[in-house]
């Protein structure tokens, strides 16, 4: 932990074989330490993180100035017996969450790896692998650092992963990625006396992004990303392999990634935070007044009481005296912050996180997942959001993707009729389709069994052109397609039902079954898909030799391609194109081009040129791709459906009845986000003012536009206020065409604009960097992996959950939490400023009202636990109460339960309080007597007459404010006063007494009761 | 998050349907509405006003006598001496004459009373014979509940510890030992500080008899006050080696040295005085009226009485006063007339309360949705 840090890599120097040189270099070993304490380091550390927290050292800095004996106005357990209470839970908590840390650690730890030792292979720990050592991976192995790929059992370097561990669970559905070993590596099979040097970034989080120089044989060879095997993945579908341990332990991408995200506040705690400096202020300016009041009174009075109290041997004058008094007053007066209030806020919201995840309605049971409160201190913002920034893919619609119209050569086949809803059988014709496919148009069927060159031609570029892995099951029978996106995976499946199978891969070559007939292809290139690009080509050469390139991609891209006298095919498909993302379909456009022997031998040697290339490689390869990708014929488009999930139209109305605006967010184009927004109902045809931006004519538009759909290049424009003010107006937006960064841009405008709470929910990788800059982040976990619910403070399954989020869990969180501060800030307030009255009757001579015991335990037993359980279990409506009637969400919008006003509220009714309950009992008590003469001025009688009313005044406004009395809070109310009833009769019996008669001075019970119990006493 | 793993299936993953997990515990929702709260509001303001009524009247069945003797009458000599420090010790007898014009009539609590209020049985059945006419002295400005006073004090010492006794608490300070060193018993400011004016009380000539003892909380004198004791010794045996507090007249040991259960740490002045009052302006039990003998079985005539003071408490320095109260006492005590007007107050607050909620409610609350209008 205080290890002396070395100073920041500038650049990592590794070489294979080479411990002793690595050495020199310190890097950090492969053992991995997420856990903070052991059990030495436990308490020193963990008490000295504790006390960072401000109030922590304040209640320290209390302590510290009550063990002054001229200070001290109360004993020294008054505080420390709560902040050794709140400093243990707290050290529980640590402790646990350590425990497991430490488990954990332990079992990545010691998992085995075969590392080359001098030649030989030896099983070692992977905590004791170093940088620099040579790995050998089998399949299904996990992979134990970031290493180099060096070489593979699959012929050209190629090697395939499964992403599992870096999304973070075993369970989600897993991708597959090709890596390739340096080619010119490639040849080298025998690693074990590989000599090697390697010069390469620091270590750094970016998972997509790694440069580096390997230095072999006085060559230079650059390296990237591709010739990465990351820790966390799994080797798939390769035999083995060998890699160069480069980053290790701490130092790899995926412990870089695991660190500590942006910690978030919610508005009450900083408005709670202002609060607490003000109260401090307000101590303080009481403390000074009685100051003040200490300094008259002893010059005036206390100087003459001097014969019978004469001052301290070190005060010499009533100012050093005041002085003093000052800081006595500051401890007594203390209590107006209780040390318990953060510790109560902490208690609360990890309830309400826990109602979160036990709830049934935000189960999912298809995808078994139950809603996860990942971080455990935004319920309540819950409660107040006003923006939700929505993505479209896998967030509103379910992300399955089913292959749905498709146009070919100039025909569109779609479903004609709703009547005629007759789903095609496969089978007779094709015994490899996919029982799940269904299609509607027949005559697509008919086209491809007459064997039609053009339809052939589409459905054998949708089986060649695509990254897709096959697995098969049961023999051959079961064909199983993995595919890095679900668009993918459904074109390839709709040529698989067509009579176009992809069967399997080689790095080399392609096999598919074409109409029954096996064919294998020589893969030639793949020019692969960016979302710069927006489309991949493949270069194949099929057995009779001819070299064809196909692409698929945006059609915005690829129609600019084509060839010149494709002019009419182009148009015709265009409208076609319209027409499907009109229907909320996810387009492609699909174009060939034959390509002679000459043209493949100059562009491949092209492209072998930017291959190898030092620098700028990936533009110089881009230029290659676009030479190749031109003068294309166009084959025909796809749509693809992606269906809105369950219940979205609904929430979306709900939601937007509580008075939640929602954006829409999306990469698609506008047609089909247009189409999507009416197809959730955010957009209904009595809004007959679809507005949409794009360029930049934003300043014609106004108030009376009802949707604005904007196009992205309208935020880059610096016309922010412009773009908040007029999207402000709308009743629904819709964003489309954005990139990632994009929406992160729209969500910090509306952030900075409009002071509300915002809310993101996504599901996507491309959605991480919107949920990490709104209030609260939502991860939707489903098809596109997990980063974003890792980089989520709450996760569920469906959107529908959301209503269920915000509407029942956020609005009672947001209630409760208010009710809880209201009532804490005035209990606290009713118990302390009768000291301040107190003060004018005593001299100021910071004597207490209360006897030092129940100051001790007003705050952690007489009023703790009903006001905690107000605060996680109360509930003023209903939950189907507050679906059905969203309007009740809007108070936390407006931030109507707790804010400075209703602060000055409960402040003022808890001075009220403290007013009543010193002057109504000095008043009364002042001139009572008992009936047998004693009077009941004394001080014992006032202090508990005082406490015992205090008591049950604050147990009665409890009781007021609870507004759901389960039975834990009939326990907590009742068990309360009775625990201060009892707990002041032992303190008063004779028992404590005689056995500490300095500490237990309020000896006293009812005579009868004496005469009763302690008859022997006579 | 705790995920439960025993279990396998599509559903392994769902939480549990507990009633408490699912938010749905059984519970009371207390609706306010103005059926149940205008109800208990008059019963309430009715409650306070019957309360008031009866405290008030019980109040009123009491008299009180207050007589300021700071500087009345011949004690404005005395006044004037005890201002001068080096005649401290000098005895100062005064004398102030008043008359009371309505005698003070006792008032017989009935059984039951005494059986609630009453202190023991064995008190109850003395107290018959007591009088209730009630001797008090009063002290104003006199600051019992200074924070450094009322520490200033050692219960170990006075519940009977040797130890203690001869090695007084550092609370003490500057009074638990004399210049010779000598442990001081009682130690401590407040014991130091004791009020030392005794008074008698005269009507034609007659001295009123008043019961000195019993003037105590039971629990003080029996429980939390004890003389240290060793063997057979006398008390001042036991006391041999410590010095009284430097104000005192007499050792702890001859305070009343001719009754050895009002003698020492308890006696009945001391106890009274070392259970500090909470507001610099207080009053204590001084004695209570004996009604053994003519003319005082039924109270204090009327008539002219005449106080005699022994002046020795000095108040000047702290601009106090002095003065005696004398009283009768109900069930409810003395002439306490705060609580009955309290709850008179109250109730009419309460009282105007309803009244203004119960028009809002005819004007707009009984259909309830004319508000929301």
């Amino acid at each position: 932990m205080f290890r002396k840090k070395p100073p920041p890599e500038e650049e990592r120097r590794v070489r294979a074989n080479d411990r002793e040189y690595n050495e020199k270099f310190q890097y950090a070993s492969n053992c991995i330490m997420t856990s903070k304490y052991n059990i030495v380091t436990f308490l020193p550390v963990n008490l000295f993180e504790q006390f960072q927290e401000v109030a922590n050292t304040y209640f320290l800095f209390l302590l510290i100035l009550q063990l002054i004996p001229q200070i001290s106005s109360l004993s020294w357990f008054t505080t420390i017996v709560p902040l050794a209470l709140v400093l243990s839970i707290t050290a529980v908590k640590d402790a646990t969450d350590d425990y497991f840390r430490h488990k954990s650690d332990n079992q990545v730890n010691n998992r085995q790896s075969q590392v080359l030792i001098r030649g030989l292979l030896q099983n070692e720990k992977w905590m004791n692998v170093r940088v620099g050592d040579i790995i050998k991976l089998e399949n299904k192995q996990f992979v134990a650092a970031d290493l180099l790929l060096l070489s593979s059992s699959e012929p050209h370097g190629l090697c395939y992963i499964e992403t599992a561990e870096l999304d973070g669970s075993e369970e989600t559905p897993q991708f597959t990625y090709r890596l390739k070993v340096p080619h010119h590596l490639q040849k080298e099979q025998d690693t074990r006396h590989l000599t090697a040097a390697l010069v390469c970034e620091p270590p750094n989080n970016k998972l997509d992004r790694f440069c580096g120089t390997l230095y072999w044989r006085d060559k230079k060879y650059t390296l990237t990303n591709q010739n990465m095997l990351l820790r966390g993945c799994v080797l798939r579908n390769t035999e083995t392999c060998y890699g160069l341990v480069i980053f290790a332990g701490p130092d790899t991408k995926l412990m870089q990634n695991s660190g500590s995200t942006k910690f978030k506040r919610t508005s009450i705690d900083r408005l709670m935070n202002t609060l607490v400096l003000w109260i401090f202020g307000f101590l303080v300016c009481m403390g000074v007044i009685l100051a003040v009041g200490n300094a008259v009174w002893e010059r005036e009075v206390g100087s003459l009481f001097q014969s019978y109290l004469p001052w301290d041997p070190s005060v010499d004058n009533f100012l050093f005296s005041a002085f003093l008094s000052f800081w006595s007053y500051v401890i007594i007066l203390n209590t107006v912050v209780p040390i318990s209030l953060y510790v109560s806020v902490e208690v609360i919201r990890l309830g309400h996180s826990y109602f979160i995840n036990w709830d049934q309605e935000m189960f999912c049971s298809q995808c078994n997942t139950a809603a996860e409160a990942r971080t455990t201190t935004l319920n309540e913002e819950l409660g107040q959001v006003e923006y939700i920034f929505s993505d479209k893919t896998g967030t509103l619609t379910q992300n399955i993707m089913t292959f749905n119209k498709c146009s070919i050569n100039g025909q569109t086949y779609v479903l004609r009729s709703p009547f005629y809803l007759q789903r095609l059988d496969f089978t007779p014709f094709n015994p490899l389709a996919d029982p799940d496919f269904c299609f509607y148009d027949d005559t697509l069927l008919e086209s491809v069994k007459v064997g039609d060159a053009h339809t052939h031609k589409f459905f054998r570029l949708l089986s060649l052109c695509h990254t897709v892995m096959s697995e098969e099951k049961n023999g051959q029978m079961e064909l199983v397609y993995k595919a890095q996106s679900p668009d993918e995976g459904a074109l390839v499946t709709a040529a698989r039902n067509f009579g176009f199978v992809f069967r399997s891969r080689t790095p080399g070559t392609i096999t598919t079954t074409e109409m029954g007939r096996p064919v294998t292809y020589t893969l030639l290139a793949i020019l692969d898909f960016n979302n710069i690009r927006k489309r991949m080509s493949v270069i194949v050469r099929d057995p009779e030799g001819r070299i064809c390139l196909y692409c698929k991609g945006a059609d915005t891209v690829l129609l600019e391609r084509l060839h010149p006298c494709e002019q009419e095919l182009m148009n015709v498909t265009s409208d076609h194109l319209h027409e499907y993302a009109a229907d909320g379909l996810r387009t492609l456009a699909l174009a060939y081009r034959d390509l002679s022997e000459d043209e493949w031998e100059a562009w491949s040697e092209s492209y072998c040129c930017a291959d190898k290339a030092t620098s700028c490689r990936e533009d110089r390869l881009a230029a290659a791709y676009e030479h190749i990708e031109q003068d294309m014929m166009l084959l025909g488009a796809t749509a693809i459906e992606d269906k809105l999930q369950e219940g979205v139209p609904e929430t979306i109305a709900v939601l937007s009845l509580a008075n939640i605006k929602i954006w829409v967010l999306t990469g698609d184009k506008q047609e089909t986000a247009v189409n999507i927004g009416y197809s959730c109902k955010m957009l209904t045809d009595d809004m007959p003012e679809v507005f949409i931006i794009s360029g930049n004519t934003v300043h014609s538009v106004r108030q009376e536009l009802r949707l604005v759909c904007l196009s992205a290049h309208a935020l880059e424009a610096d016309m922010e206020t412009e773009f908040v003010s007029t999207a402000c107006a709308c009743k629904a937006v819709i964003c489309c065409r954005v990139t990632p960064l994009q929406k992160a841009q729209v969500v910090e405008l509306i952030k900075k604009h409009k002071k509300a709470v915002t809310l993101a929910i996504g599901d996507g990788a491309n959605d991480v960097s919107m949920i990490k800059s709104a209030h609260i982040g939502v991860g939707i976990s489903g098809q596109e992996g997990i980063q974003a619910v890792l980089a989520s403070d709450y996760s569920f399954s469906q959107f529908r959950f959301l209503q269920r989020l915000l509407l029942v869990h956020g609005r009672w969180s947001y209630l409760r939490m208010c009710r809880f501060l209201c009532y804490f800030f005035y209990k606290n307030f009713a118990f302390t400023m009768v000291h301040f009255w107190f003060g004018f009757f005593c001299g100021f001579s910071a004597q207490t009202v209360y006897d030092q015991y129940f100051i001790t335990l007003y705050n952690i037993v007489y009023t703790s636990l009903p006001v905690l359980a107000m605060g996680i279990f109360d509930q003023d409506v209903p939950d189907q109460r507050s679906l059905e009637y969203p309007k009740l969400y809007e108070p936390g919008q407006l931030n109507l339960l707790f804010n400075k006003r209703e602060f000055f509220i409960c402040i003022a009714q808890g001075i009220y309080t403290s007013v009543v309950l010193f002057f109504v009992p000095c008043a009364v008590l002042s001139d009572a007597t008992q009936s047998t003469g004693e009077p009941l001025a004394d001080y014992q009688t006032f202090a508990v007459t005082t406490a015992t009313a205090l008591v049950i005044v604050v147990s009665v406004q409890i009781a007021l404010d609870t507004g759901f009395w389960t039975v834990i809070n009939h326990v907590f109310v009742w068990g309360s006063l009775g625990s201060y009833f009892s707990i002041m009769l032992a303190l008063h019996s004779q028992t404590l007494f005689l056995i500490f008669p300095n500490q237990f001075h309020f000896v006293g019970r009812s005579p009868l009761l004496v005469v009763l119990t302690d008859r022997h006493i006579d | 998050m705790g995920k439960v793993k025993g279990r396998s299936g599509p559903l392994a993953q769902r939480p549990d349907n507990s009633a408490f997990k699912q938010q749905r515990l059984p519970a009371w929702s207390p609706m306010l509405t103005a059926n149940t709260v205008l109800p208990f509001f008059y019963l309430v303001a009715l409650l306070c006003m019957f309360l008031g009524v009866w405290l008030l009247l019980t109040v009123q069945g009491t008299q009180e006598l207050k007589l300021d003797y700071t500087e009345a009458g011949t004690c404005k000599g005395c006044f004037d001496m005890r201002k001068n420090a080096s005649k401290a010790a000098e005895p100062c007898e005064c004398r102030l004459d008043f008359e009371i014009k309505k005698a003070f009539k006792v008032i017989f609590l009935n059984e039951q009373q005494i059986l609630t209020f009453g202190s023991t049985q064995v008190a109850s059945s003395t107290q018959k014979k007591r009088g209730d006419v009630f001797f008090y002295y009063g002290l104003q400005n006199f600051h019992q509940n200074l924070r450094r006073y009322m520490d200033s004090r050692d219960d170990g010492q006075m519940v009977g510890r040797k130890n203690k006794l001869m090695n007084p608490s550092t609370y003490c300070i500057p009074f638990n030992t004399d210049q010779a060193g000598r442990p001081i018993a009682p130690c401590g400011a407040v014991a130091n500080s004791i009020f030392n004016d005794s008074f008698t009380l005269h009507y034609r000539g007659q001295v009123v008899p008043l019961l000195r003892t019993g003037i105590a909380w039971y629990t003080d004198k029996n429980i939390k006050y004890r003389n240290p004791s060793n063997g057979n010794m006398t008390l001042a045996q036991v006391f041999n080696g410590t010095a009284p507090p430097p104000y005192w007249h007499k050792p702890v040991y001859q305070l009343d040295p001719l009754s050895p259960n009002n003698n020492g740490f308890i006696n009945d002045d001391l106890i009274v005085w070392m259970r500090e009052a909470a507001f610099p302006n207080f009053k204590k039990l001084y004695g209570v009226l004996r009604r053994a003998a003519t003319p005082f079985t039924k109270g204090l005539p009327a008539g002219n009485y005449s106080l005699n003071v022994s002046y020795n408490f000095p108040v000047q320095y702290f601009r106090g006063r002095k003065e005696v109260v004398l009283t009768t006492l109900t069930w409810f005590g003395g002439q306490n007339h705060f609580l009955p007007v309290a709850y008179l107050v109250t109730s009419c607050l309460i009282l105007l309360a309803a009244v203004v909620l119960t028009v809002v409610w005819f004007k707009f609350g009984k259909t309830g949705r004319k508000m929301q209008d």
